[in-house]
């Protein structure tokens, strides 16, 4: 079973508690761009075998958003962290390198 | 190729069975082919099926990383209709269904279609509007299909609970010659005939890159060794983006596991098969005596090939309501596929970016039953470079114009 923290009860919450958003730290295209840049954005999804940064949703406890880096090919999870930025934090990277050394790295 | 027959039984037997030959060939990869196929699940040999049969097309290897229908063609609880909302589901599931009638006799090799009829419950009064609704649009479209009350649903799987406590059956919609298949059986009878015509199915064989030159493919980088080819058909189902990556475009498609389960087998008790999309579950009897039963995708992604506990445990307690008889059946086996999602739920056969390839992915949890309808169209498209009146809606351009196959709503649990 997928357990992970949230980061704002620090609850180790299963997925029974939890619910999946998808990709995270999608980049937003809206009127005016490109029709490839709105479809990009409305349905291509990197779908990796390996890491994946993704939003879950605390819905059965403080009902908040949040992201997690997971590995999809084992289900190993890297850590979590809260919903409010654009990347995932240097310091996960970092230790996502050390564990993966053949990561391509967060693009 | 020797043919399957009464009398090759007989012949066999009188000689303590030592005639019988290979089903097929496992041969070295050559260095070149006229098309490639990636991918020995149902679609992937069906698609070379056709490509020989249809079009004189044979120098083919399929190639596949594991073992040829060891995919979610393997993995699945066989249900086969084609009782779709839109237009151009029903012709491409009906092309299907219809061809399974006659596989066995095509194939020489018995696929064991069990046309035994599939019920769709309504439990819910959005669901009796729903199935109504297709019931019409499949008179429209000449797929035999039937809205029923809940007496006639009772007549024709009596083990079932209509008068549920939570979710009584209202009806459902009744396809007569729905049914079932055996799932090794499509990949092997096909991979048969592919072997017989000459094309080479290369097993332990993982394509690792996608060699291009000038927006065109020219081979395939494997586990064994460059392959070359002028034409390349994607069909790996789960691991559709990954190949994707390696080609160097990206895929509306994200890959999760669906699980499935079969209790310890009983007595015959059901010969029908059932879907319950209000609570989420399906169910049927196999040859064996088992209740061969299924549920929804679970919710992220995942290439595990194994799902989570507790979703199988919703689909049972959701299925005992409904059919209290097998509240106290041991589960036998429990299993789980990657499956490819896309948006609006329909599968994608299409040209790509790269000229001279072709991808056909995006079933889902529903594509058993589209498998000899798909390899059609499939080997049309990368026969001719350009879709025919099957695949011609199912191409990846239908997310640029926002012309979606909207059978999410159709079709509310993995089938
Ligand atoms: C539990 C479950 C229940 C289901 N129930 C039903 C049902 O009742 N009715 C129905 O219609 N459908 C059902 N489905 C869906 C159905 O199984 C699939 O849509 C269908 O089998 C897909 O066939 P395929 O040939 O595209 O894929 P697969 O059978 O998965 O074949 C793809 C092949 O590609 C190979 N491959 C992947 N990557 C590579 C590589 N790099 N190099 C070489 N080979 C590679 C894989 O090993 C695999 O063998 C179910 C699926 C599951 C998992
Ligand atoms: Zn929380």
């Amino acid at each position: 079973m997928l357990i992970l923290e949230c980061p704002y009860c620090g609850v180790k919450a299963d997925e029974t508690e939890l619910h999946g958003g998808g990709e995270a730290h999608l980049k937003r295209y809206g009127p005016g761009s490109s029709d490839a840049d709105f479809e990009g954005y409305l349905f291509h999804r990197k779908n990796p075998k390996g890491v994946h940064f993704e939003r879950w949703r605390h819905v059965n406890g403080c009902g908040k958003w949040f992201h997690a880096a997971r590995c999809t090919a084992t289900l190993e999870v890297f850590g979590t962290y809260p919903a409010q930025v654009t990347a995932p934090p240097k310091a996960l990277i970092n230790k996502i390198k050390k564990k993966r050394p053949d990561w391509e790295g967060w693009t | 190729m020797r043919r399957y027959s009464a009398f090759a039984i007989a012949r066999e037997a009188a000689r303590y069975h030592t005639g019988w030959e290979r089903a097929w060939r496992s041969p070295a990869p050559k260095s070149d082919y006229e098309v490639i196929v990636i991918g020995a699940g149902g679609h992937g040999l069906a698609t070379a099926y056709y490509l020989g049969k249809n079009h004189g097309i044979t120098n083919v290897a399929i190639l596949e990383k594991g073992w040829l229908g060891g995919g979610n063609t393997g993995r699945n609880t066989t249900i086969i209709r084609s009782n779709y909302l839109q237009d151009p589901s029903a012709a491409i599931y009906e092309k299907a269904r219809s061809l399974y009638e006659t596989l066995s006799q095509d194939l020489n090799y018995n696929v064991m279609f069990s046309p035994r009829g599939v019920l769709m419950l309504a439990q819910t009064q959005h669901e009796i509007r729903g199935y109504q609704r297709t019931a019409h649009a499949n008179a429209i479209q000449g797929v035999k299909t039937e809205w029923i009350g809940p007496q006639k649903v009772k007549e024709i799987c009596p083990i079932m609970n209509i008068h549920g406590p939570r979710y009584p059956v209202l009806g459902g919609l009744w396809q007569a010659r729905g049914g079932t298949a055996r799932h090794d059986a499509v990949a092997w009878g096909y991979a048969r005939a592919c072997s017989d015509m000459g094309m080479d199915i290369i097993q332990q064989c993982e394509v690792t890159g996608v060699e291009q030159k000038g927006g065109v493919v020219t081979g395939v980088q494997t586990t064994k060794g460059r392959i070359g080819t002028k034409k390349l058909a994607i069909v790996v189902a789960g691991h559709s983006g990954v190949l994707a990556d390696m080609a160097g475009f990206r895929l509306p498609i994200e890959s999760v596991a669906l699980q499935a389960l079969v209790s310890e087998p009983i007595k015959p008790c059901m010969d029908i098969v059932v879907m319950a999309n209000t609570v989420h579950g399906y169910m049927s009897q196999s040859d064996k005596g088992e209740m061969v039963i299924g549920g929804g995708a679970d919710g992220y992604n995942n290439y595990t090939q194994r799902g989570s506990f507790h979703h199988v445990e919703e689909t049972v307690r959701a299925l005992v309501e409904t059919f209290p008889i097998i509240s106290r059946l041991k589960m036998l086996r429990w299993w789980g596929g990657i499956v490819d999602m896309t948006g609006d739920r329909s599968p994608i056969l299409s040209k790509t970016p790269l000229g001279n390839c072709f991808i056909n992915c995006g079933w889902g949890t529903g594509g058993f039953k589209a498998i000899p309808g798909s390899g059609w169209g499939m080997a049309e498209l990368v026969a001719k470079g350009e879709p025919g009146p099957l695949t011609a809606e199912f191409g990846l351009d239908r997310f640029t114009q926002g012309r979606f196959i909207d059978e999410s709503v159709a079709a509310g649990v993995a089938h």
